[in-house]
């Protein structure tokens, strides 16, 4: 297990360093003045001066990105004569157009985005695992048949349709719900659920359809198993052969979709966050990528790396626990 | 006395096919009924029926087990049967158990469902009845999950649940099938022994007759969904009279038998093999090791003989195999065939037919594509002259695996092997997937083609009978060893090795 974990951790800073190169390269190497897209809008002689000099662009490109992997370790200080940014370590590049580190950016941003996935996977393993239960219980019924209509539907639907529909429906014609406006847990957690129901609802229907089909795939793998036949050779109910041993199966390869889901989900909340005005990571990207602020751009792009790579390893350690047959070695 | 169980006029029906057709019996308290019959007989069928396991199935007739009417019962009254009146234990105990779950949670949620006994009761009663089958430290081995156990563990942790409900009937779908020899032997001595304790009633489906004969008090024979025969194991063993019956025992065969092969071989050596070792590394990093599932085996097979090698699980025999047909390349020692050492030379027939052969391609390809291969001419010419040779309508070229039986499937495979005229013949398992009757006819193909085409053969086998009847000597295997090389009639006539003794004592003879 030890070593199994030195070893992912290896690959986890291999993968990175290799997305960080190219990420790299593609922004700071494409045509056209790094210096004018770093500067942004607003950009007169002087501040691009004073930004190329900052940037260290008079560097060779690879020492730029060395500085740049050193930037990331040990923090670095961005000076340009006297006027000095400091950006601490991790230190993901400064954006010059809002004057504040990237990280510190991301970071504000985060507990929106955070708090719009959470619910997102909450509803999205609700309805999923039991929808996918439910058409593996019912095969080659009616009812399976509906559902399995729907979760393709609803696999299918662009997330901004259904969060439109939503809006127009729960919004402006039922007046149920307020337009999502975002309000911190800490401050008001009726308000924050209730204003975040909406986009819950729109990223989790879509996330549904896929936990849907691999549960019912995985439930019906398992229900022909022998050890199933055995329980229910020994008098157990059938209710608590599916809750004990047949969703147990679909457990495995649920764990794994759901760690493939994280880009998918990452993807999908930037147009779900653009579209109900959320204040989160994802719309942040929007709006760099809008401003040509690189330096967020950039940074976004690595911490969305991270996470997908970390959270397929979390994904493995997690599968070994579940199913003990499984040995990472 | 009344029976704890009685089947009258059964049958069962999948769709427009009859598995069970109209079968009666009645089993007594203490009696073990044994259900012999080949693949398709219906005897599973017929199994599943007695705990009203089916669920696409039409069962019709009577069936009335530990006083409840198992077709007329209802869902909670057959769910009080199942596993408190009749248990039943699967054959393959690997895949018979939750993968996820403890063994002791199994067992102990089992009795809960049927006790309604407290979680500590429960697992105190699990621990209870393993150590009553026989699982060694059963306290701490309940924590252990399925995989952690060995086969043969497996099966007694699946008796110890069925014992845990005291039922009054075990029903054991070949239960010692999957298992070695020596492991089956136990395995039967605990079941014996458990009748005996508790009173309980034993029905035995086995297509093995050296195991009904050496549990059951009274057997029943069953062919296409049908009893042919039925009484006393001792008279229908030495007195058959259904046809059918008579047929299957001659096919059965013999481990107390000699073989009738009196050949005297003289030919040269044809392969040699020489301190041959072969080591698997496992584990994780820096604390990998080598375990050498070959070990310092060295022999000699002389042209036209057949070479016997049999051995349990594990022991290294298709390691073996697949080292002196060079599919795996060896640690240390050689293997040389005399002649040029081509490798067309030495070909190989494997245990599963049907997995064996590609799905997608026809069995005419798969014959013609080594001749292909080698760039013989006329390869469809020589496939289809090859299938003729084997008992295989050539007109069927075009035919897919799936379309043949399992025998044939062999066939098949035996063709394939033939098609370059090897020198060696090495068979894995040949016949094991096979039931007795058809196991006989391609056992007699292979002692025909072996005259025929003055071949050399390597038979490999857990079955000390098959392999008796087959072999002029045979070597035993034990931990990538041979313990023991001698003449087919010396070594099951006297046996030196204290583990061929073993081995031999714990075959269930007829």
């Amino acid at each position: 297990m030890t070593w199994y974990l030195l070893r992912r951790l290896g690959a986890v800073v291999t993968v990175l360093l290799v997305l960080s190169a190219i990420v790299y390269a593609l922004f700071y190497l494409t045509p056209g003045d790094p210096a004018v897209l770093a500067c942004g809008r607003g950009c007169n002689a002087e501040r691009l001066a004073l930004t190329r000099e900052k940037l260290g662009l008079a560097e060779p490109v690879y020492a730029q990105y060395w500085h740049f992997l050193e930037g990331l370790v040990a923090g670095r200080d961005y000076a340009a004569g006297p006027d000095v940014d400091h950006c601490a370590a991790p230190c993901l590049g400064y954006s010059f157009q809002s004057d504040q580190p990237v990280l510190q950016l991301i970071t504000s941003r985060f507990p929106v985005s955070l708090s719009l996935a959470f619910g997102a996977e909450v509803v999205a393993l609700l309805l999923g695992v039991s929808a996918g239960l439910l058409s593996a219980l019912r095969q080659g019924r009616p009812e399976e048949r509906l559902l399995t209509g729907v979760t393709l539907v609803g696999y299918a639907t662009p997330v901004f349709l259904v969060g439109l529909l939503l809006l127009m429906v729960f919004c402006a014609y039922l007046q149920w719900l307020p337009f999502p406006a975002y309000v911190p847990l800490t401050e008001n957690p009726g308000e924050w659920a209730r204003n975040l129901i909406l986009p819950w609802a729109a990223l989790g229907l879509i996330q549904a359809a896929v936990f849907a089909r691999i549960t019912r795939a995985g439930a019906l793998e398992t229900l022909v198993e022998d050890h199933i036949r055995t329980f229910r050779a020994y008098g157990l109910r059938e209710r608590q052969v599916i809750r004990r041993h047949a969703l147990r199966g679909a457990l495995t390869p649920l764990i794994t979709i759901t760690a493939v889901e994280v880009a998918q989900m990452m993807t999908a909340s930037v147009l779900t966050e653009t579209m109900f005005g959320l204040p989160g990571v994802g719309r942040l990207t929007v709006e760099s990528v809008g401003s040509v602020d690189l330096p967020v751009v950039v940074g976004v792009t690595l911490l969305a790396g991270t996470a997908v790579v970390l959270s397929n390893a979390v994904a493995d350690v997690l599968s070994a626990v579940a199913d003990p047959r499984v040995k990472l070695i | 006395m009344t029976p704890v169980l009685s089947v009258r006029d059964l049958r069962i029906r999948f769709g427009s096919q009859e598995a069970v057709k109209g079968v009666s019996f009645e089993l007594a308290e203490g009696e073990a009924l044994g259900v012999v019959g080949e693949s398709g007989s219906g005897k599973s069928s017929l199994a599943l029926a007695l705990l009203g396991l089916h669920t696409d199935a039409e069962v019709t007739g009577e069936i009335r087990a530990a006083g409840t009417d198992v077709l007329a019962a209802s869902p909670e009254e057959l769910r009080r049967l199942r596993g408190g009146g009749v248990a039943m234990v699967f054959q393959d105990p690997l895949s018979s158990l939750d993968p996820f779950l403890r063994v002791g949670d199994q067992i102990a949620e089992v009795y809960r469902a049927h006790t309604g006994a407290s979680r500590k009761e429960a697992a105190a009663k699990a621990v209870q009845v393993l150590d009553r089958v026989g699982i060694p430290d059963a306290a701490r081995r309940a924590r252990a999950h399925p995989h952690e156990f060995s086969g043969g563990m497996r099966q007694r942790a699946l008796i110890a649940m069925a014992l845990a409900l005291e039922p009054r009937v075990l029903v054991a779908d070949e239960p010692t099938t999957a298992l070695d020899v020596t492991v089956q032997a136990r395995l039967l001595d605990l079941l014996d022994d458990l009748r005996a304790d508790t009173g309980m009633a034993l029905l035995l489906v086995s297509h093995d007759f050296g195991v009904v004969a050496r549990t059951a008090d009274r057997v029943l024979v069953m062919r296409d969904g049908e009893a042919v025969e039925q009484g006393p194991v001792a008279q229908v063993l030495r007195d058959p009279r259904a046809d059918y019956t008579r047929e299957l025992l001659a096919a059965v065969p013999r481990v107390d038998a000699p073989s009738g092969r009196t050949r005297e071989i003289t030919g040269e050596p044809l392969l040699t093999v020489t301190g041959l070792r072969r080591d698997f590394v496992s584990g994780p990093p820096l604390r990998r090791r080598a375990v050498a599932a070959v070990d310092d085996v060295a022999f000699q097979v002389r042209r036209g003989e057949t070479l016997g090698i049999v051995g349990e699980s594990g022991s290294g025999k298709s390691t073996l195999a697949r080292l002196i047909v060079r599919l795996l390349e060896p640690t240390a020692g050689t293997v040389e065939v005399a002649g040029d050492g081509r490798r067309r030379d030495v070909q190989m027939v494997f245990q599963d037919p049907g997995a064996s052969l590609n799905p997608r391609r026809t069995v005419g390809d798969a014959i013609a594509e080594p001749l292909r291969v080698h760039g013989e001419p006329e390869p469809e010419k020589t496939a289809r002259e090859l299938m003729a040779r084997v008992g295989l309508d050539p007109g069927r070229y075009g035919a897919y695996p799936h379309e043949f039986s399992g025998g044939q499937r062999q066939r098949v495979g035996i063709a394939r092997a033939l098609a370059l005229r090897p020198r060696l013949l090495v068979c894995d398992e040949p016949v094991t997937a096979l039931d007795v009757s058809t196991q006989a006819q391609v056992l007699g193909l292979l002692a025909e083609l072996q005259e025929e085409f003055d071949l050399t053969l390597v038979f490999i086998s857990h079955d000390l009978a098959v392999v008796r009847q087959v072999s002029d000597r045979v070597a035993v295997m034990r931990d990538g060893r041979i313990v023991e090389l001698a003449d087919a009639g010396e070594l099951y006539g006297s046996p030196a090795h204290p583990y061929t003794k073993e081995l031999l004592a714990a075959v269930p003879r007829l």
